[in-house]
């Protein structure tokens, strides 16, 4: 039995106590509109059936929270055009079939390309050393949850024949994207608890501060989720936006600041584009001048600046700021499915329209 | 792809460690990010140990909900 079977952050009767309470504080309120940035939240929230305890006038709505579904098909393109040119691509398994311009990595591999699964980044470092005589790349995606693994390799110095294509992103920036975003109408932020395991809390005091929005980082029980629900409606209903951290047993304030000095020791941080979002300033990782020899892009001269980055009446760009639900994407379910996936979102485990496919199939 | 999962640790070398993930699902993990000893909880994505977990704050998370929701009965 695991930690967290044996502690009740599944028990039903405290599931029930706490939406109690959030609704005698919502009951004359207007519309409370709540934004999670985590794949994992969404999972959670719809696997547990989170949404069905709530009061119709709250809505949780999912952010850009999944790191496989933002990166640009140019970068897609990027990797296949390594793979096609002979190169191994190494990746993890949700990379695989996100659509690029053209055709995702699944398919350049039926076309005969070299392109495997790792489930972490140090397989492919493995892989290398293995098979000196091969030229590697590690398609590097992921938010700050995964870039400080991609970091401890990188500083190790990893055999040569390895290179990266780095695609990690920051999170609080595309945060503060849709805080900005008036018609949105975002009321608070339940902040991603694996990626704060790594920064930490302060990166987002500014939503509270610029934006009265209170934030809390959640645990992924349900019941973290629903308590974050309740903090933040009981700061709205007291009208004192702060920031809280309802992970205690693994966010602290200050984060891991090992992976963040592994972080800066290796990257730089530079503007990125988002799939769907566009340009963000300063989101995006890049290696820095002394890890050069490392960067795929500049050893194997591939730069493609511009791809395709939606299928014609795809509605991935929306879904992705919690504008639209899935089902109300005229693909979902037909044209797009987990098997034949159009947009970005059906893609991973952990994209919002796969996750509403798995809840609306089963 | 931001999934990690708690595991506890019961084997350290270097910076790799062997977690188990319950009910005896055993797996090699670097452990170069956190600083554990054996017995500890870790949170692990895609092979690294990415924080530990304070068994001893989960308690007290439990124990602060049960206290705001006793107190909303009286």
């Amino acid at each position: 039995m695991g930690m967290t079977e044996k502690l009740r952050f599944r028990d039903p009767e405290l599931a029930k106590s706490i939406a109690q309470k959030i609704h005698a504080l919502t009951s004359k309120q207007k519309t409370i509109k709540i934004c999670h940035v985590c794949g994992t939240h969404e999972w959670t929230i719809t696997h547990y059936g989170v949404r069905s305890l709530l009061p119709s006038n709250v809505e949780v709505i999912a952010g850009p929270g999944c790191p496989v579904c933002i990166v640009p098909a140019s970068e897609v393109d990027e990797t296949i055009e390594l793979a096609m040119k002979g190169t191994s691509i190494t990746c993890f398994g949700d990379v695989l079939r996100v659509p690029g311009s053209h055709m995702s990595l699944l398919d350049a591999k039926a076309k005969g390309a070299d392109v495997r699964i790792v489930y972490s980044v140090s397989d492919a470092v493995k892989m290398a050393e293995d098979e000196a005589n091969k030229q590697f790349v590690f398609f590097a995606v992921g938010f700050e949850t995964t870039s400080p693994s991609t970091a401890v390799e990188i500083s190790q110095r990893p055999p040569r024949n390895l290179s990266f294509l780095v695609s990690h992103r920051v999170i609080p920036p595309a945060m503060e994207l849709l805080a900005s975003m008036e018609d949105l109408n975002l009321n608070g932020f339940i902040a991603p608890g694996h990626v704060s395991t790594i920064i930490g809390l302060r990166s987002y005091e500014v939503f509270p501060r610029e934006y009265s929005m209170p934030t809390v980082v959640a645990g992924f029980e349900p019941l973290d989720v629903l308590f974050a629900v309740y903090m933040i409606i009981k700061q709205l209903s007291e009208n004192k936006p702060r920031l809280e951290n309802e992970y205690t047993r693994a966010v602290h304030w200050e984060g891991n600041t090992k992976a963040q000095e592994l972080i800066r020791e290796v990257f730089d941080v530079k503007d990125g584009k988002w799939r769907g979002l566009g340009t963000i300033p300063s989101s995006k990782l890049a290696l820095k001048k002394q890890y050069a020899a490392y960067d795929a892009e500049l050893k194997h001269n591939v730069k493609v600046e511009e791809g395709i980055d939606s299928q014609p009446g795809c509605r991935c760009h929306l879904v992705i700021i919690g504008k639209i639900r899935p089902t109300a994407c005229p693909l979902f379910m037909k044209a797009c499915t987990p098997q034949n996936p159009v947009g970005a979102c059906m893609v991973s485990i952990e994209g919002t329209c796969r996750v509403w496919a798995k809840t609306v199939s089963s | 792809m931001c999934l990690a999962i708690p595991a506890r640790i019961t084997r350290i070398k270097g910076d790799k460690a062997q977690v188990d993930f319950g009910e005896g699902v055993l797996r090699e993990v670097n452990v170069t990010l956190v600083e554990p000893k054996v017995g500890d909880y870790v949170l692990v994505h895609a092979g690294y140990a990415i924080q530990t977990v304070d068994e001893k704050e989960a308690l007290e998370t439990i124990a602060l909900w049960q206290e705001i929701l006793a107190a909303q009965k009286e």
